[in-house]
């Protein structure tokens, strides 16, 4: 693999590989200390994501090499009017491996074209987050032991997160899954997502405005942010968001194996009550996305 | 120039109608020295209606351009007043520079510089497609 810009560059055989190490990584972390001694990961942020730079600059500390980078517009040559592929150019002269974020789409493929060394897009303006669905394929495969036969319900901002739409087309290409939206009217699963990834693969799915009807049949609840500039009016936002906070009382009709998943950060779409109950899986979702991110390096850097 | 025949050049024919002015633009015929005639509305059996080009220069014609536009369109090559070939127009799996990308979020918005690129992800449906954003290309 050269490059990840979509999640869909890589196969289920690849993602399954991935997922592979990750937990090998998690079970063995010694035998990884030093694997890329004198490697140089680049962190191009055009845009802040702290998350995710700390979770990409970790992976590869872990690993045993080295991190330089950039974050914000401000600190970096584009404030100068340098081009995405003059500013890769000259990181490619210093670094092993680039992970890009950048708040226009498609940033990280034109990087990819100019670099001469692996690209990683790491969040390209509302578009692609493939390491984001990485994290949440390997919370899913630790927290259930597999990716197949189970019931996925999301809610809330189902229509403009594209986190959202990225797991729905990964997941779809298991067996045996079954999907509940649960969103606002206002926020339903736009069309294209359900054509293209459901009705086209034959997927299961259900789509309801009511968490507390759908909560009991779910194996993973996978929660995102309800915001508030997505409505037309104040009043339709106060009347709707209390629906699409998940608390404690509501979980109490939930199954015992529920997984609770959330991309963070939140705001109050999950109550902290839910935080020490054994299902909320959101804090460990952090942990491992630093796994995912070793093994994806490692992948892309060819190291065993 | 004689409309109803030419000597030596091309008949572009099979545009749908009203398209001939795009087609006449993408081309950049405006900028020939040669006669060149743009017929619309012509009735046709197959079409009900049609626009046809005719040029009375051999030109070499940018195939992509024909078939991004319209594949059923139909190029014929006029020698001393015979039809002398026929090129076949095909749905071009890339297209460079010919559209650009309209998405006030896309890289191109931000980077002059960059070749505005749309690769087919549907020929059925005849959907081209940003390499960049994945927008697609508005329909013509
Ligand atoms: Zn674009």
């Amino acid at each position: 693999m050269d490059n990840l810009i979509d999640i869909l560059d890589l196969s289920v055989e690849e993602i399954d590989e991935l997922v592979e190490k990750a937990k090998d990584i998690i079970n063995n972390p010694d035998a990884y200390r030093e694997k890329c001694r004198y490697k140089k990961l680049a962190t191009l942020f055009f845009e802040p994501s702290t998350r995710t730079r700390l979770s990409f600059e970790s992976a590869m500390l872990d690993l045993g090499g080295y991190v330089i980078g950039f974050s914000g517009a401000n600190n970096s040559s584009a404030a100068k009017g340098e081009s995405v592929a003059d500013t890769v150019r000259t990181v490619g002269c210093y670094a092993d491996i680039i992970a890009m974020r950048h708040p226009k789409e498609g940033a990280p493929l034109v990087a990819s074209m100019h670099a001469g060394i692996p690209v990683i897009n790491a969040g390209d303006g509302g578009h692609n987050h493939p390491t984001q669905t990485l994290t949440d394929l390997l919370t899913i495969n630790m927290e259930k032991g597999r990716f197949t036969d189970m019931t996925i319900g999301l809610c809330g901002d189902l229509k403009f997160g594209r986190t959202v739409h990225s797991l729905i087309e990964a997941m779809s290409r298991y067996a045996g899954i079954r999907f509940v939206f649960i969103s606002p009217k206002e926020l339903k699963l736009p069309s294209y997502v359900v054509d293209d990834y459901l009705v086209k693969n034959n997927i299961p799915y259900e789509e309801t405005t009511d968490l507390m009807s759908a909560l009991p049949g779910l194996d993973i609840l996978y929660m995102t942010r309800v915001q508030r500039e997505r409505f037309f009016n104040e009043e339709d936002y106060i009347r709707l968001k209390d629906s699409y906070i998940l608390t404690r009382e509501k979980l109490s009709v939930a199954r015992p194996d529920l997984t609770v998943m959330h991309p963070l950060p939140r705001v109050n779409e999950i109550s902290v009550d839910v935080d020490d109950d054994d299902r909320a899986a959101y804090f460990k979702q952090v942990r491992y996305g630093k796994f995912i991110r070793m093994a994806l390096i490692l992948k892309m850097l060819g190291i065993e | 120039m004689n409309i109803d025949g030419i000597t030596n050049g091309l008949v572009i024919d099979h545009i749908e109608a009203g398209k001939g002015m795009e087609l006449y633009n993408a081309l950049h015929l405006g900028d020939l020295n040669s006669s060149v005639a743009l017929i619309k509305n012509v009735s046709s059996h197959k079409m009900g209606k049609k626009d046809i080009i005719k040029v009375d220069e051999v030109l070499d014609v940018d195939l992509e351009v024909l078939g991004f536009i319209d594949p059923n369109i139909t190029v014929n090559i006029i020698k001393d007043n015979l039809i002398v070939g026929k090129k076949h127009i095909e749905l071009p799996k890339k297209v460079t520079n010919l559209i650009k990308c309209k998405n006030p979020r896309c890289i191109t918005s931000t980077e002059q510089e960059l070749p505005h690129i749309f690769k087919l992800t549907d020929p059925k449906t005849r959907t081209y497609r940003c390499i960049y954003c994945e927008s697609k290309a508005k329909e013509n």
